[in-house]
């Protein structure tokens, strides 16, 4: 399917999606278009919306108006099912580490061979090869947001959505995540992360969505938001200013 | 204080002396309270997990309901079960009075609402963690039973251990719908109750001791599932 505005395939759109609660605006979004091939970063400080808008955009919650479309189509369970989603922190099934990716492709009927042979590839990926057999909640808190990643992965999605993934961890462990994103993206995954870090958007954003106090102030190529910003609350952000 | 010292003596000797009559009371009270926890887990695990996820109205009420029935005084179900199987009851051509199938159904009533009622606590404080990344996953409300029960299986070992305690402990159901006949429906606590009242202590004294390390070994395995629970961070779910 192919949207009707972009003609790209997998392109998420956001048409006058509002959420309040208690008379107060938390999401106010006229119009987004998500149709850029590169990693989409939502950039903005605590309490803009961010995380909301994410979970809009993976059908987790229902805005109070508008809606959310991918390829011109109003989100639906076979778009969900093509979408994964990754939590601030990471929430894992009280199993073995092998056993929270075997839950994921069990879902999808494959045979056991294979999914032995999935679970292999995917803990490789995310260097967990001698962990199969550990407990997950036992994980370290990188380790432990590697195998969030991986069992998003697990279901081949076509949009990964990351909702500050690194929020907690050391640059090691942040570099690591950063490099899982990046090859997923480069298979041709889209990726839609929010994130507070403004070096973390220099170093993985295609296109940047600037959020404050629930609206989009600004949404553009990376470069372009980060070097020369045309909103006034996008250039207190990126100065390291209060954003109020 | 002979007396007692030779009582005591006595009890030590039946039990150690493996004594036929008593260890058949304690087998059948393992008996009939092991069914009774495993048919209370068949049925009130799945109540518990369903009352933990689904959302409807009067669920608030019956989540209260169901706390009361925990503290159901045992006296009181021993007599309407009673009812129920008695000749003149609606199941009375079961001919299941003073059986120890009735025995079991008492306990039954009395266990279930426990494990129900802590099966929902577990599995709800569970299922709030997992909610978004099940639903992110496509997994169903209804689909999520199983995978809360499944994790939360350490949690619900701790549920299904408390019922056991309550029903092996148990006397006022067992003896009116049981009769505490001789060798038939005489378990541990119904017998230590006739005995006592016989003049019979060392015989009440040995079932007592008995009791008393079956409900420190089960206390022992809930101390040490919880550790364990706590460890793998459910009881912080």
């Amino acid at each position: 399917m192919r949207d009707v505005l972009t003609g790209i395939p997998g392109t998420l759109e956001v048409r006058d999606l509002a959420i309040a609660r208690k008379g107060k605006a938390l999401l106010d979004v006229p119009y987004l278009c998500l149709d850029g091939p590169g990693p989409t970063l939502i950039l903005g400080p605590n309490g803009a919306g961010k995380s909301l808008l994410l979970r809009c955009l993976h059908g987790l919650i229902s805005p109070d108006h508008g809606r959310v479309c991918q390829d011109g189509i109003v989100l639906n369970a076979d778009h969900k099912a093509r979408q994964g989603m990754v939590f601030q922190s990471p929430v894992l099934l009280r199993r073995s580490v092998a056993a929270n990716l075997d839950f994921v492709l069990k879902r999808q009927s494959i045979p056991r061979a294979m999914r032995k042979q999935r679970i292999a590839a995917l803990l490789s990926e995310g260097g967990l090869e001698g962990k199969a057999r550990q407990s997950a909640r036992s994980l370290s808190g990188g380790e432990a947001q590697r195998l969030a990643i991986l069992r998003a992965l697990a279901l081949e999605p076509e949009t990964l959505f990351l909702d500050e993934p690194t929020s907690a961890l050391d640059p090691g462990a942040t570099q690591v995540i950063e490099r899982m994103v990046l090859r997923a993206s480069a298979k041709g995954v889209r990726i839609v992360m929010v994130t507070h870090d403004i070096g973390q958007a220099r170093r993985l954003a295609s296109d940047i969505v600037m959020m404050q106090a629930g609206r989009v102030v600004e949404h553009g190529a990376a470069g372009q938001v980060l070097d020369a910003p045309e909103s006034a609350e996008s250039r207190r952000y990126l100065a390291g200013g209060l954003v109020t | 204080m002979q007396g007692f010292a030779s009582e005591f003596n006595q009890a030590l000797s039946l039990i150690l002396q493996g004594d036929a009559e008593l260890w058949a009371i304690v087998l059948l009270s393992l008996r009939v309270s092991l069914f009774a926890v495993l048919i209370s887990a068949a049925i009130g695990m799945p109540v518990g997990a369903a009352l933990a996820v689904a959302r409807f109205p009067g669920r608030r009420m019956l989540i209260i309901l169901l706390n009361a029935l925990m503290g159901l005084p045992p006296v009181v179900v021993g007599l309407l079960v009673y009812l129920m199987l008695s000749r003149s009851g609606p199941l009375g051509v079961l001919e299941l009075l003073y059986t120890p199938t009735a025995m079991i159904i008492a306990q039954v009533v009395l266990v279930t609402p426990i494990v129900a009622a802590l099966t929902r606590q577990v599995v709800e404080m569970l299922a709030e963690e997992y909610a978004e990344q099940l639903r992110s996953l496509g997994v169903s409300q209804m689909a999520s039973v199983p995978v809360l029960l499944w994790d939360a299986r350490l949690a619900l070992m701790t549920a299904l251990l408390a019922g056991f305690g309550r029903a092996i402990a148990e006397v006022g159901a067992v003896i009116i719908v049981g009769g505490n006949i001789n060798h038939v429906t005489r378990v541990m606590t119904t017998t230590i109750a006739l005995e006592t009242s016989k003049g019979n202590l060392a015989l009440a004294l040995a079932l007592g001791a008995i009791l008393i390390g079956i409900a420190i070994a089960v206390n022992a395995m809930v101390s040490s599932l919880t550790l364990r629970a706590e460890r793998e961070g459910l009881r912080h779910a």
